[in-house]
């Protein structure tokens, strides 16, 4: 794949930060997208508000810059008004979870032919490092200077029980794996959904004692958990640590979906 | 709607909020769809932030706000004219739109038609701004064999997508035909892409979205003048209209002139010039006396605000007492 064909080159440099995840994650969802065949002229792309979703604008295709968290709204309004469009939504934790969040569970629900990348930072990375509904526990942020003490969302349990029919987790470190999930979503008809955990090293990784962005993948690396492992886990009646994020394919079906090309 | 628009091959979806079906119409309109949503009090007050999208992309798209008794959750099926300014100027910075007025249900019709024509035309949100008296009104009506149709001026091949031609409009790049146009939130130059911080280029960008809207007015203000000649003149919109109406009927009187208003946004100001007698301009209005205020920066002889609050219309009594008080 030539990653010229499907960047405006006119739009370098880009905003993100020296070390930030998200190149990785749009590089992954170009060169699946790349590999379905889809023409510019058919792929949308649609972003909320955030870092991530600074994304659609530097891809040369028609795409939707929009306000924060409704991403998936607008989203539906492209999808169900020409359904022979490809939309790939990109959106963050903050977006997509906290302000987002009643946007996100009913798409789902809808189970609309989208597919949705998000990179969870897991903190709000462009507006100054606050926390977001999938900060960690423990971990610090702008406004949780002593620790985050709520209780993350798990956005892919979340998907699949709303109804989404794809949902599948990397990290920035698993490059092929997220590659070929997004590549699924895109060919599944219905809701897909793709979270990608990126190392943030401005906002995240530079309160939270990674000290190089290296150290910060190393960690994803190391704390996730194949899902079949994790099967294999509890079928030994074995405890999962609390600190690690299950990878993998977690849920693929093929409920009836809405706004599928016809 | 739901149940008429899939028999016509159109498309109806229920969102889950009214932030959601303001976004929805936006996104179904960048495919070319001519798409609308409807509302009522708190609903439109959700809706602000994506009008103001809206307005900043150049989406053209229609929204209908059936104006109950507010603030917060209010009177639901009472009648009101509460959100005139709200309508204007209710997200935030600068912005202008198109607001039209139905005193009827085929002013309904006929205005819904001309709310998509204006959307499309000067690429902005319309809003038909009623009220609970005109949407729970019934009354025949009569439909035309055809009904004009203005589209969008389409994006010229090589042109960019945000560059204004001569009326300040620019083409529209419908997505999927190939034109590949980002569309943002965000201060954008012509090409569509952000540039939030050349303070000359934010500027002629707003400028340019308030003045295709407001130095068009005249091009889409639609007014009735009645009894040009009179020293008394009421200025009314929507509801209060038919209460006027009565007046009038049962008065005859030519010297009650009556300024009745369809396009309330942008103001038709110079409207009100065409009554060079006029000694007082009399506005009935469901509110606290909202576009009473735009009407007296227009005018030098005195403005009598008739505000009615509590969801019924003035009775034409109310009216004459108050033509009566003013000598």
């Amino acid at each position: 794949m030539s990653y010229e064909d499907w960047f405006r080159q006119d739009r370098l440099p880009h905003i993100y930060c020296a070390g930030c995840g998200n190149g990785t994650i749009i590089n992954c969802t170009l060169a699946a997208v790349d590999e379905m065949g889809w023409k510019k002229e058919e792929t949308i792309f649609v972003s909320g508000i955030g870092c991530s979703s600074r994304a659609p604008g530097y891809i040369l295709t028609d795409s939707l810059h929009t306000t924060h968290g409704r991403a998936l709204a607008f989203a539906t309004g492209v999808k169900m008004a020409n359904p022979d469009l490809h939309v790939v939504v990109f959106t963050g934790d903050g977006d997509l979870a906290a302000i987002g969040g009643n946007h996100f569970i009913h798409a789902c629900r809808r189970n609309i032919d989208l597919t949705v990348v998000c990179m969870n930072n897991q903190i709000y990375g462009m507006t100054g490092g606050q926390g977001s509904p999938t900060t960690p526990k423990g971990c610090l942020s702008s406004t949780t200077p002593y620790g985050c003490t709520e209780i993350p969302f798990d956005l892919c349990e979340l998907a699949t029980a709303a109804g989404a029919n794809y949902v599948s987790r990397w990290t920035s470190y698993h490059v092929k794996e997220l590659e070929k999930a997004v590549k699924v979503g895109l060919e599944t008809p219905g809701f897909s959904f793709i979270e990608a955990l990126v190392q943030c090293p401005t906002a995240f990784g530079r309160r939270n004692k990674f000290r190089q962005v290296t150290d910060h993948v190393e960690y994803l690396k190391v704390h996730s958990l194949l899902k079949a492992k994790r099967d294999r886990m509890l079928e030994a009646g074995e405890k999962i640590p609390e600190d690690m994020y299950v990878v993998g394919e977690l849920t693929k079906r093929s409920r009836p979906a809405m706004g599928v090309k016809p | 709607m739901a149940a008429k628009l899939p028999k016509k091959g159109g498309v109806f979806i229920q969102m889950e909020d009214e932030i959601a079906s303001m976004a929805s119409i936006i996104g179904a309109s960048w495919t070319g769809a001519r798409a609308m949503t409807a509302t009522s009090g708190p609903g439109f007050s959700l809706m602000m932030e994506n009008i103001g999208f809206a307005a900043m992309t150049e989406t053209p798209c229609v929204v209908v706000n059936v104006q109950r008794g507010g603030p917060s959750t209010g009177q639901p099926t009472m009648s009101a004219q509460g959100d005139m300014m709200q309508v204007r100027f209710g997200s935030h910075g600068d912005y202008a739109i198109i607001a039209l007025c139905p005193a009827s249900v085929q002013e309904m019709y006929e205005l819904t038609a001309k709310a998509f024509n204006l959307a499309d035309k000067y690429r902005v949100p319309v809003f038909l701004m009623a009220d609970e008296t005109v949407g729970h009104m019934r009354e025949k009506i009569l439909v035309p064999d055809k009904v004009e149709r203005v589209d969008r001026k389409p994006l010229a091949a090589d042109a960019l997508p945000f560059k204004a031609d001569a009326d300040l409009i620019p083409g529209f790049g419908q997505f999927g035909t190939g034109h590949h146009v980002h569309v943002t939130g965000l201060t954008h130059d012509e090409r569509g892409y952000p540039a939030t911080t050349n303070p000359k280029l934010h500027a002629d960008l707003v400028k340019r979205l308030v003045d295709k809207i407001e130095n068009a007015r005249y091009d889409m203000a639609d007014y009735d003048i009645i009894n040009p000649d009179a020293h008394k003149v009421f200025v009314a919109y929507g509801g209060p209209v038919r209460t006027v109406q009565q007046v009038m009927h049962d008065r005859k009187d030519k010297d009650i002139g009556f300024l009745r208003i369809r396009t309330v946004w942008p103001f038709p100001e110079k409207a009100l010039a065409a009554f060079k007698n006029a000694q007082a301009f009399f506005v009935p209005e469901l509110n606290l006396g909202q576009m009473a205020r735009e009407i007296e920066r227009h005018v030098k002889v005195p403005v009598v605000s008739i505000p009615k609050l509590g969801g019924e219309l003035h009775t034409p009594a109310e009216l004459i007492a108050a033509l009566e008080a003013k000598r």
